[in-house]
């Protein structure tokens, strides 16, 4: 799961690889990343946002695509999260990032997942939010949240 | 207690099927995963979820509950009032946490 | 109220974290889906849901959530019990349904919760 890490003082920056369909292992990645962050100067309300974002993005790569990346970036004044993931991709991307708007099976919805908030949900807590898509291909989602000043 | 002194005492709307706010309530339920609220819930029970897909008429007509609310301001999906419009389960909405309208229901039915 | 009083309003037991009874508590989300525990559920609550996978612990980790009810008299495997362990989240197992649990914890003074975050990162509490 853990691709690799390079931690220095003011700069982290990790990569995981996610599995599709891999339900059990949901969360372990948000896991890792708020336990890495947990020893930085980094507020609390921060790492959460952080642990959140990093779950729902997660989150898709296991319920839609085959196998995806998650990146993090920890610098001084920000922290981006990137995922990247070889999927069917989303067919309509506006549609997709409406809250209560699902393609989830019934199968996940069992799981306690798929009820249409995870991209409403990372948009609001980034404060720049990025996501491309290709219908067939995958799905690329960037997050950062800024740092307050310490 | 039916459903129309719930809908007053919780100040909640009804998007559908008003004429049958006046059912009984035999008690509540609370849950988002199907397979439980048909394996658990009983038939009279006010279903507290906040699932909005049409699948959830399906699970309250065959366990013939007395009503659905929707919380945390989740927006039922035109085809689940639609579908429940024909299954005559009203559908209400809340905007508050399930925590906050299970308590307060639970407070009716027990206290007052 | 803190655990050993909820353990007691609930006939719970407890599973992980005997150690952590003293742990206070006043708010409550009550939930089966893990995204809306993402979108709305404050940190430091407790989280009272039927959703007995490991999902539901790591999604409780992510928001500093105090501790899980398990409602519902669910039998829980020991890949759950040993990831509540290790990310030290205590547990409480009741046989009551989430109904039941919310009506009871709420009779006691515990407020419901759900959460907004205003674009300038601060938290909004209560609602």
């Amino acid at each position: 799961m853990i691709i690799e890490t390079s931690p220095g003082d003011d700069y982290l920056e990790c990569r995981y690889s996610v599995q599709g369909r891999d339900f059990v292992e949901a969360g372990v990645v948000s896991y890792l990343i708020k336990k890495a962050l947990k020893h930085r100067n980094i507020s609390e309300s921060i790492i959460r946002k952080v642990a959140v974002v990093t779950f729902e993005v997660e989150l898709n790569i296991i319920s839609y695509a085959y196998e995806g990346v998650i990146e993090c970036y920890v610098m001084p004044d920000a922290i981006i999260i990137e995922a990247k993931d070889h999927g069917v991709g989303i067919e309509d991307i506006e549609l997709a990032q409406v809250e209560g708007y699902s393609t989830a099976d019934e199968s996940i919805r069992e799981m306690g997942f798929g009820a249409g908030m995870g991209l409403a949900n990372i948009k609001k807590f980034s404060d720049v939010f990025e996501i491309l898509s290709e219908p067939g291909k995958g799905t690329y989602v960037k997050s950062l949240i800024r740092l307050k000043d310490i | 207690m039916n459903l129309e002194t719930i809908v007053k005492y919780l100040d909640i709307k009804c998007k559908c099927c008003w004429e049958k706010l006046e059912r009984e309530v035999t008690g509540g339920y609370a849950g988002d995963l199907l397979s439980d609220v048909m394996g658990n819930s009983n038939s009279g029970n006010i279903w507290v979820t906040r699932q909005v897909h049409q699948n959830i008429v399906a699970v309250a007509a065959l366990k013939e509950h007395a009503g659905i609310i929707i919380v945390h301001g989740a927006v039922p999906a035109k085809e689940t009032i639609d579908k429940a419009e024909k299954e005559g389960i009203p559908i209400m909405v809340s905007e508050k946490p399930e925590f906050e309208v299970v308590g307060k229901i639970y407070h009716l039915m027990h206290y007052e | 109220m803190n655990l050993a009083d909820i353990r007691d309003l609930l006939e719970a037991e407890i599973i992980v974290g005997e150690d952590k009874l003293d742990i206070e508590i006043t708010t409550a989300f009550g939930a089966d889906l893990m995204s809306d525990v993402l979108a709305f559920a404050h940190s430091g609550c407790l989280l009272i849901t039927g959703l007995s996978n490991p999902q539901t612990i790591r999604t409780a980790y992510a928001l500093d959530i105090a501790a899980i009810v398990i409602c519902r008299g669910k039998n829980l495997s020991p890949k759950f019990i040993e990831v509540a362990k290790e990310l030290g989240i205590p547990i409480l197992l009741t046989k009551y349904i989430m109904f039941e649990t919310s009506g009871r914890l709420f009779q006691q003074g515990l407020k419901g919760c759900i959460r907004e975050v205003c674009l300038d990162n601060r938290d909004v509490s209560g609602r």
